[in-house]
């Protein structure tokens, strides 16, 4: 089991090398980053001179190597449209993203559990067959376009909640939150809904998939055979067998959430760290681009090496190998 | 209970009588998502034949025109729009014509693209097994961690700033191809990988290696044609899923250039809009994309149902 | 008084196809203590029957009539409430696939008491001692600590006890035991059927005991009823079945039982039911006679061939675990003549088998064709050899592509291998399928439009499409119904006779074995035990281990009570 967590810290490590590389690589080569640092005017020997300060002329490795040291410190460089570090603005900007992404991840993943647990076990119920039908209406509408529905109907229509923005903010030191206020909170509910609906929808789908495939394997047959009641049926034996697949799919999807809050920051004009990066990829801001991407792929392994454990947790035929007897 | 009496069928009778084509007759949600689909991609493809105008062309734009309601007169000139027209007098109706083509033109790119690349690395990776093997899911996982969007974007961005800037908006469209296709290349790697590797053990293909047939050809011949109903179910859904992603990219402007607009553009243009009443321009293009989406889901979803009887 | 008796017992499958009939008009009675047979080959209905008693017939099926009681209480057409009360309670069911039927995320103990405290109103402690008193039942040691072990930390025979065991949880009256072991191997067999044997005699428990296996039959039974296509055709002791049938289907399917004591020429084969046309030896005959070796030398010779499989990696080589499949394995095949290999799973005979055949490639040793070495070769086995022999592998499901036409599957090797082109491979390709009985128009017809016995006989014909001299058989009737091995046995034994081809024939099956080869190799754990005569290897085996596997075999000829 120890070496099976190792193996994944190690493989995390690496993850997180090949984007350091891939954001360094854009940092480094995509443009020529002095032509935002130097001014239009400098001589060539000027140019020449940030360039070794810099220590861009150094051979690539050592560049990579620096680069990865600064970004460990959270030293992404200076955002060439706002001028300002990049991890102050990026700090700035994270409470905003990830009150969005904790309130519809809860959301979407309790829900999906729910209704996918649901529809499973009463597969060919009338309601059940409702939800999945709706839920396949769910999956092709576009989460910007749920998001501007949403406006419509509760902000412009009914006006009854506002469309963009984060409401009052309350500062508790180093983080302002939307969620001790009645206008954050209610500046929460429609951006929460729009980007956990659709991740409600897929977890949903899978939650049900997974179970039906359960409910067909011969231990669910003997155990219904042994006159188990369907409560101990579906819940213990079922559910706890669905719950090994279904946690590696909540981690994926969790990332999407973050992803997806890109959307969902654009259409009610949020300001978190996805709108930002949007911006960024418009105006071509390079080190805001790797400094999120770096930010992403850290947020990313971690999930992933939470959800690696809690397999461990869930399956003992991952905790002890000794061969069977 | 076997079926060997009488002469062999026709191609067409073979095809007709399939459990298939049985299972299509009697399910009348595969039968109208499938006339929808057909309907809206035939319309996208005869565009310029269909579409009353050309909303690209700028002779035949009279910015009077401008939001006319559908089916309404105009107060300035007096010329009616089946859907009404948007802020610069192009007709709603021909611009989602014009705009689904290009939605379907990135979206079935795209998941040719990613279809090619994913079995070809899948079959390998499940043919051949150990370090290539392990390579090629290791990078597929990592991928796979990260949402397509996301990885959709950052190519698109990478892209984008490495293309000179009087190149990008003709590039723009390949971009988005190949930034779609990159990011779904994973979901038919695995699945294909996954039913490689059940073939594999199978003896069939033992049997073609016993006369020492090459890898190639096993795999071409012998464990591609058996693996491909999945492929079909997976192409389908990533077929929605590659028009949504598209229609995403270009709303929050990082698609298709505003000269090539998709349904994606004319929503978010149409956004400016609806709050100041001129619904149409939004509620069309929106439509058609939902429309879209929603055919091409259902038939994967029933795709899905029938391939994998177990899944029901 | 009658245990369990089944009246006028009708199930149904509505589908595309129309109603499908998967039981029709079934009687059965089981009495207290008895063993009760249900026999019939794949498709009879014996499962369903099972089911049906259980009340799990899976949807859309139905019990479309008659009636179940248990001890004078009719409990067919009960509501699911009322089934679930009797199931595990008064009637328990053993499945086949004991790896299968545990649930692997939960320990022994917690799937014991979860289910005796269903049934039995006792306190957990209480459930505690019955779960641990139920392992030490069923012969599991060391019970106490192995309580909380986990599915995965047993064997398949241990798993098959623990299965048992949660059947007894509440002392049933009635066990339905769905083909109990054909997932394990002999020994394991043996000892699982005694368990089920003490069990009917020491608790009075009525077992219906559903296998396809006459040996089985003969060893536990003391009553059978025979099943054809959903229809009882015949029931009574099972001496009387087995020795003097009444029913033409029962007599043929009898007769084309294996025996282990004696060698037949050719199975007969007693119409009835479904059988394909007679195998034409005679059209190839007359071209293709495979010759005898020029010189003095066996045809095939292995030496010392050892095999290695990776049991868990590591970047380190030396932390690398291997397992030795095959181990220093040696014999010689003489021309014409039929080689045994038999082994319980695990042994390394089909590893043997895939060495020689050239689908992997050994650690270590040589093997030899006509004197010539065919493993000494870089990469594969040379294509000259590849030409001489030909592989018939044991699922007939799998072992075509159901993507490709018949007359495609039968012609790949011979077109492959450069020896026929055009419209001589066509002529041999139908020539072929005539031979093997399935008629030219066959190969216009993909795989799923035959039965396992149809497509086993394509397999023989793509064999033979080479014309090779050697012949490996890997289990090539372990996956079909009795009848049909028969004809595909004897169809074996004419090619061999005719053809005078050479023969590799692997097998975990005893009684096919003595039915089919000259000579047999024991293997057991990767090494050759013991090789001999086949019948003296039959009536008098030097070594202890092939004496245990002889012993623990279910015979046919020794009926129970």
């Amino acid at each position: 089991m120890l070496s099976f967590i190792i193996k994944r810290v190690a493989q995390s490590v690496l993850v997180l090398l090949v984007v350091g590389l891939i954001a360094f690589a854009m940092f480094r080569y995509v443009g020529d980053p002095l032509d935002a640092m130097v001014s239009i005017e400098a001589s060539v020997e000027e140019v020449e001179r940030v360039r070794e300060q810099l220590g861009l002329d150094q051979p690539f490795f050592v560049q990579y190597v620096r680069f990865l040291q600064g970004a460990v410190q959270g030293d992404f460089g200076i955002s060439y449209r706002q001028g300002e570090p990049v991890l102050d603005i990026i700090l700035a900007r994270l409470p905003a993203t990830m009150e969005l992404a904790a309130i519809s991840g809860t959301f979407a993943i309790s829900m999906g559990i729910v209704l996918g647990v649901f529809t499973a076990i009463r597969r060919d119920g009338f309601a059940s067959s409702l939800i999945m039908s709706l839920s396949l209406v769910g999956v092709s509408l576009p989460t910007f376009l749920i998001g501007i529905l949403l406006i419509y109907l509760f902000s412009v229509e009914l006006d009854w909640l506002p469309s963009f923005g984060r409401g009052e903010l309350t500062d508790i030191g180093l983080w302002e939150t939307g969620l001790l206020t009645t206008s954050g909170l209610k500046a929460l509910i429609l951006p929460s809904i729009t980007l956990g609906l659709y991740q409600m929808t897929l977890i949903m789908r899978l939650v049900r998939s997974e179970m039906l495939e359960v409910l067909r394997q011969d231990y669910v047959r003997f155990a219904r055979a042994r006159g188990l009641s369907d409560r101990a049926v579906n819940f213990r034996h079922a559910l706890r067998n669905t719950l090994v697949p279904v946690i590696t799919v909540t981690g994926l999807q969790l990332g999407a959430i973050i992803a997806f809050a890109i959307v969902t920051e654009t259409v009610f004009q949020w300001p978190g760290v996805g709108l930002l990066f949007i911006n960024a990829i418009q105006f071509v801001d390079i080190p805001v681009m790797a400094a999120y991407l770096m930010f992403i792929a850290v947020m990313f392994v971690a999930i992933n090496l939470l959800v690696d454990i809690l397999y461990v947790a869930v399956d003992p035929r991952l905790r002890n190998q000794e061969t069977s007897v | 209970m076997s079926m060997s009496s009488g002469a062999p069928k026709t191609r067409f009778a073979r095809a007709w009588d399939s459990d298939l084509a049985w299972a299509f007759r009697h399910s009348p949600i595969a039968m109208v998502s499938f006339a929808m689909a057909v309907i809206l991609i035939f319309a996208a493809a005869f565009a310029p034949w269909i579409a009353p105008h050309n909303p690209f062309d700028p002779a035949t734009l009279n910015l009077m025109n401008g939001f006319t309601p559908p089916s309404t007169p105009n107060a300035f000139t007096n010329e009616s729009f089946l859907l009404g027209t948007d802020n610069q007098g192009r007709d709603v109706f021909s611009t989602i014509l014009y705009g689904m083509r290009i939605s379907l033109f990135v979206g079935f790119s795209a998941v040719g693209f990613a279809m090619v690349l994913g079995i070809t690395l899948g079959l390998v990776a499940g043919y051949f097994g150990g370090w290539t093997d392990a390579i090629i899911m290791r990078i597929a996982d990592i991928q796979l961690t990260f949402p397509s969007i996301l990885v959709a974007m950052l190519i698109f961005g990478i892209a984008t700033s490495i293309t000179p800037v009087e190149y990008r908006e003709q590039m723009a469209i390949w971009v988005l191809i190949i930034a779609i296709g990159l990011s779904d290349w994973v979901q038919f790697a695995r699945v294909v990988r996954g039913a490689t590797f059940v073939e594999k053990g199978k003896e069939y293909v033992q049997a073609a290696r016993l006369i020492g047939r090459s890898p190639v050809a096993i795999m071409v011949q012998h464990i591609l044609p058996n693996v491909l109903s999945p492929v079909l179910v997976i192409a389908t859904i990533s077929l929605a899923l590659a028009i949504i992603a598209e229609a995403t990219l270009s709303f929050l402007g990082v698609g298709a250039p505003p000269t090539q607009p998709s349904l994606g553009t004319l929503i978010s243009i149409g956004q400016d809009y609806l709050f100041s009443g001129e619904w149409w321009i939004l509620f069309f293009p929106a439509l058609t994309l939902l429309a879209l989406a929603l055919s091409v889901n259902l038939l994967g979803d029933w795709l899905r149902d029938v391939l994998n009887p177990r899944l029901r | 008084m009658t245990l369990l008796s089944i009246e006028g017992l009708r199930v149904e499958y509505p589908s595309r196809h129309g109603v499908f009939v998967a039981v029709d008009g079934a009687n059965l009675t089981v009495e207290p203590g008895e063993i009760h047979g249900l026999v019939g080959e794949s498709g009879a209905g014996k499962s369903t029957v099972g089911a049906a008693i259980m009340g799990l017939i899976e949807k859309p099926g139905r019990i479309a009539d008659g009636t179940i009681k248990l001890k004078e209480e009719v409990i067919s057409g009960q509501d699911e409430e009322g089934m679930r009360a009797l199931r595990g309670n008064r009637i328990s069911m053993i499945f086949q696939d004991p790896l299968t039927s545990l649930n692997p995320l939960f320990t022994v103990r917690e799937q014991l008491t979860e289910t005796i405290r269903e049934h039995l109103d006792v306190s957990s402690n209480e459930a505690d001692a019955r779960a641990l008193d139920l392992l030490n039942r069923v012969g599991i040691p060391d019970a106490e600590i192995r309580l909380e072990n986990y599915p995965h930390q047993f064997s398949g025979g241990m798993r098959q006890r623990i299965v048992i065991a949660l059947a007894l949880c509440s002392e049933p009256e009635v066990i339905i035991a769905d083909e109990p072991t054909t997932a394990l191997d002999v020994s394991i067999q043996a000892q699982v059927l005694e368990l089920i044997k003490d069990l009917a005699r020491e608790r009075q428990v009525g077992v219906i005991l559903i296998t396809h296996d006459m040996g089985v039959i003969a060893e536990t039974t003391s009553r059978v009823t025979v099943m054809y296509k959903g229809q009882v055709v015949e029931s009574g002791t099972t001496k009387k079945i087995l020795t003097a049938p009444e029913h033409l289907y029962t007599q043929s399917l009898i007769s084309a039982v294996p025996r282990a004591t004696t060698k037949l020429y050719r199975f007969p084969l007693i119409s009835y039911g479904e059988r394909e046309a007679d195998f034409q030896i005679e059209q190839i005959k007359g071209n293709w006679q495979a010759e005898v070796s020029p010189q003095d030398l066996p045809l095939l010779k292995v030496e010392g061939i050892t095999k290695t499989f990776l049991k868990s990696g590591s970047i380190l080589p030396s932390r690398r675990q291997y397992f030795t499949a095959v181990d220093e394995v040696s014999f010689e095949i003489q021309p014409g003549e039929v080689f045994g290999i038999v082994g319980e799973s695990g042994s390394g005979k089909s590893t043997v088998a895939r060495v020689i055949s050239g689908l992997l490639r050994a650690n270590g040793g040589a093997v030899e064709f006509e004197g010539r070495d065919v493993t000494a070769a870089g990469r594969g086995v040379p294509e000259w050899y590849r030409r001489e022999i030909q592989m018939i592998f044991q699922d007939p499901y799998s072992s075509l592509n159901p993507r490709m036409r018949v007359d495609k599957i039968v012609a790949e090797p011979a077109k492959h291998l450069g020896l026929l082109q055009g419209s001589a491979l066509q002529d041999r390709v139908y020539e072929l399928l005539d031979m093997v009985g399935l008629g030219t128009a066959a190969g216009r017809k993909y795989p799923h439009e035959f039965s396992g016995g149809q497509r086993q006989r394509i397999s023989i014909a793509r064999a033979l499409a080479t014309q090779p001299k050697f012949l490996i058989c890997d289990e090539p009737t372990s996956a079909l119904d009795v009848s049909v091995q028969a004809q595909i046995l004897n169809i074996l034994k004419d090619l061999q006779e005719h053809l005078n081809l050479t023969m590799l024939f692997i097998s975990h099956d005893l009684p096919v074995v003595r039915q089919m080869c000259d000579r047999v190799a024991v293997m057991k754990q990767g090494r050759i035990v013991e090789s001999s005569e086949t019948g003296q290897l039959f009536d008098a085996p030097r070594d202890a281990y092939t004496q245990e596997l002889l012993r623990l075999m279910p015979k046919f000829d020794s009926v129970a009570v």
